[in-house]
């Protein structure tokens, strides 16, 4: 593989993640618990589609074939798609959402705080944005985590259970393969793999405030980032991108 | 301000003179009876209506047929709640609970703007509400933003601010339709088709048929009359219609050179009336969304009020 | 006010006070609900500055406020009109003389 075509595919990957986060979260609007955080919600959402922009705008461009964002969102099959898995598990109960959320900004804000040393100018630029963001969607739904694990019996329940399905899915995020590695190797990209002690540091000392209590890690999925889905991202393309594929010549 | 002193007549004498005078009245002074209770109704639906429209263009936001409109169509469904929670609180100022206000909207008590008991059947529809639903807002708003009552102009003077990229993004996703393929043009002229009527119907029955306008008007809640409004925004709406290439669907749409106003056809009352009672095509979809909504979320507000009192407990403790 | 405080299924009135710029001061923006303090930061975050209209947020819960009075005002108010010494254009001083 190229590094050009290692550039491109990282982007996906990271362009993928926060397109298909940002969907799931925006399924929200007019849904949520309070008006207030149907607020809350959207502005999450509003971020990672602006992330998904971002990358996905530099992924055609490193391309070099006319795509564009657009393009790359709405005309590529599951298949094509490169996000993580945790992303597109279905929307599930507001607990559900917040760990998810949780548990993703957390790994993406240390990332993202690694890629702005990138020796890749765009990325790195990308990350100075993203990293903000990430940061306070850790902190707001972190502080949700611990109000619904130490609330009420009902949502200790619901956020554990959240907890429980999710955990399989939080591994992919660290694993890397070669083309994560070409691009560590040029300083482009950091190494996620070194991410997790301190991720899981984080992770613990908000899930102890919240008396959660942590999975074993067991089953530990992954094939998202290499364009092999569970069979829920099907239905989520299907939906988000049933105008431009009715109507391929249209522009909007 | 009206102080609390002498007979009920000489206040409400004060009153009318205050308020006639271009005062505001904020919401510690005294009040009629009957301007809280027209207020709270006034603020609440308009809360309410806020709160519901986010509903027919929220339908799109999943299939919004780009990553610029999904994040426009997000901001903007986004604004809508956050407008419904300035209105709230407007509206809580004057003694009444949102948890009550939110409670007569769930029980059919309360009502709110009938247009948005429409359905949205194409991508186009969100563009016509943008324009003509929007549109309309603006136009009765607007005026609003003078309401003698502080709390609401305030709310209003917000509302209207961030409300001006709404019509405009609403207009300019119209023109990407109606300079598009026939298809797409096709999609705006039905959608106009659709939303025309009701917009039009969104400024409230003919003066003649509006008992309260009176009172109203000279209370400064109310600053112009649903006529005159209703008129100002067809003159706007069919010069934009005309820029758009795309026909207002109404035979007897013509121009009064001797008035300078365009004239349209009959609005049929009829089924303004059926919609505001609630037999539009839509109307109980959108309630049970939002009864849906709040009992799915009845476990979260408990949790974070679970948590907020074993928080004080835990720091009453530290502190003892 | 305090049974309005308490209401919306037991998360009670902020008030939000908004510095929209350096060196200003906070300004009321108007009121939300939450649970907790920490909430009502994130809540103002949200519905009150969606458009940079803020660098710090201040919220105080409603019950915490303490008003005057409609009726004082003039009590209250109308003393300091005939404190006129207090402004600068009280003083006569010869126009020649420069720096006051």
């Amino acid at each position: 593989m190229s590094k050009v075509d290692a550039l491109f595919e990282t982007c996906l990957r990271l362009g993928d993640t926060a397109l298909v986060m940002g969907q799931r979260l925006a399924e929200w609007s007019s849904k949520a618990p309070t008006v207030e955080l149907d607020i809350a919600l959207s502005n999450h959402a509003l971020d990672m589609i602006g992330q998904a922009q971002l990358f996905l705008g530099y992924a055609g461009r490193v391309e070099g074939k006319g795509r564009d964002e657009e393009a790359l969102a709405y005309h590529r099959q599951d298949f094509e798609f490169r996000n993580a898995m945790i992303a597109e598990l279905p929307k599930g109960d507001f607990a559900f959402t917040v760990v998810r959320q949780f548990l993703f900004a957390s790994f993406a804000e240390a990332f993202y705080e690694r890629m702005l040393a990138s020796t890749d100018a765009d990325l790195a630029a990308i990350a100075g944005k993203a990293e903000k963001e990430m940061a306070y969607h850790m902190r707001h739904c972190g502080e949700w985590v611990v109000r619904l694990g130490d609330g009420t019996e009902e949502s200790h329940q619901r956020a554990q259970a959240a907890l429980d399905e999710l955990w399989p899915y939080v591994h992919e995020l660290f694993t890397t393969d070669d083309v994560d590695q070409a691009m560590i190797e040029k300083g482009i990209l950091p190494d996620a793999s070194t991410l997790k002690e301190e991720w899981l540091a984080h992770v613990k000392a908000v899930m102890a405030r919240a008396t959660l209590s942590l999975p074993e890690d067991d089953w530990m999925p992954s094939g998202g980032r290499t364009g092999q889905h569970t069979e829920h991202l099907a239905y989520l393309l299907a939906e988000m991108q049933v105008l431009p594929r009715t109507y391929p010549d249209a522009k909007w | 301000m009206v102080h609390e002193a002498g007979s009920s007549d000489e206040m409400r004498e004060r009153f009318d003179a205050w308020v006639a005078a271009e005062n505001k009245v904020e919401p510690q002074d005294w009040m009629p009876e009957g301007y809280r209770k027209t207020l709270v109704r006034q603020i609440s639906q308009h809360a309410h209506s806020e709160i519901i429209g986010m509903q027919p263009e929220g339908n799109w936001i999943t299939r919004a047929p780009s990553l610029r409109r999904k994040a426009i169509l997000l901001a903007k469904v986004q604004d809508e709640a956050g407008h419904g929670l300035y209105l709230y609180s407007a509206a809580e100022t004057l003694n009444v609970s949102r948890d009550q206000m939110e409670a007569d909207l769930m029980s059919g008590k309360a009502k709110y703007s009938s247009i948005f008991n429409y359905p949205t059947l194409t991508w186009a529809d969100v563009g016509a509400i943008g324009w003509l639903v929007d549109g309309a807002a603006i136009v009765n708003q607007i005026p609003l933003c003078r309401c003698s009552y502080g709390p609401y102009a305030r709310a209003m003077i917000r509302v209207c601010k961030e409300e001006s990229f709404h019509q405009r993004q609403g207009f300019e996703l119209m023109m990407a339709l109606s300079q598009g393929t026939a298809e797409q043009k096709a999609m705006a002229q039905d959608a106009l088709n659709r939303w025309w009527w009701p917009a039009v119907q969104m400024f409230g029955p003919p003066d003649n048929d509006s008992p309260h306008s009176a009172q109203n008007m000279a209370w400064k809640i109310k600053r112009f009359s649903n006529d005159d409004l209703r008129q100002k925004f067809i003159d706007m709406t069919v010069k934009q219609a005309q820029a758009l290439d795309l026909e207002i669907p109404d035979p007897d749409l013509k121009y009064n050179e001797e008035t300078g106003h365009w004239e349209i056809g009959e609005i049929d009352w009829d089924e303004f009336w059926a919609v505001v009672k609630g037999h539009g095509p839509a109307s109980r979809q959108r309630m049970a969304n939002k009864r849906n909504a709040h009992a799915d979320g009845a476990w979260v507000r408990e949790a974070a009020v679970a948590f907020a009192q074993k928080e004080r407990a835990r720091a009453q403790k530290a502190a003892a | 006010m305090s049974d309005i405080a308490t209401d919306n299924g037991g998360w009670p009135l902020f008030e939000v006070f908004i510095r929209s710029k350096q060196g200003l001061s906070h300004v009321h923006a108007g009121s939300l609900h939450a649970a907790d303090a920490k909430m009502a930061i994130e809540n103002a975050r949200d519905v009150y500055t969606r458009r940079n209209e803020g660098t710090s947020i201040w919220v105080v819960p409603s019950e915490a406020i303490s008003a005057s009075a409609p009726e004082d005002k003039g009590a209250l108010f109308d003393p300091a009109d005939s404190k006129i010494y207090r402004h600068p254009t009280f003083y006569t001083v010869p126009d020649d003389v420069e720096c006051l």
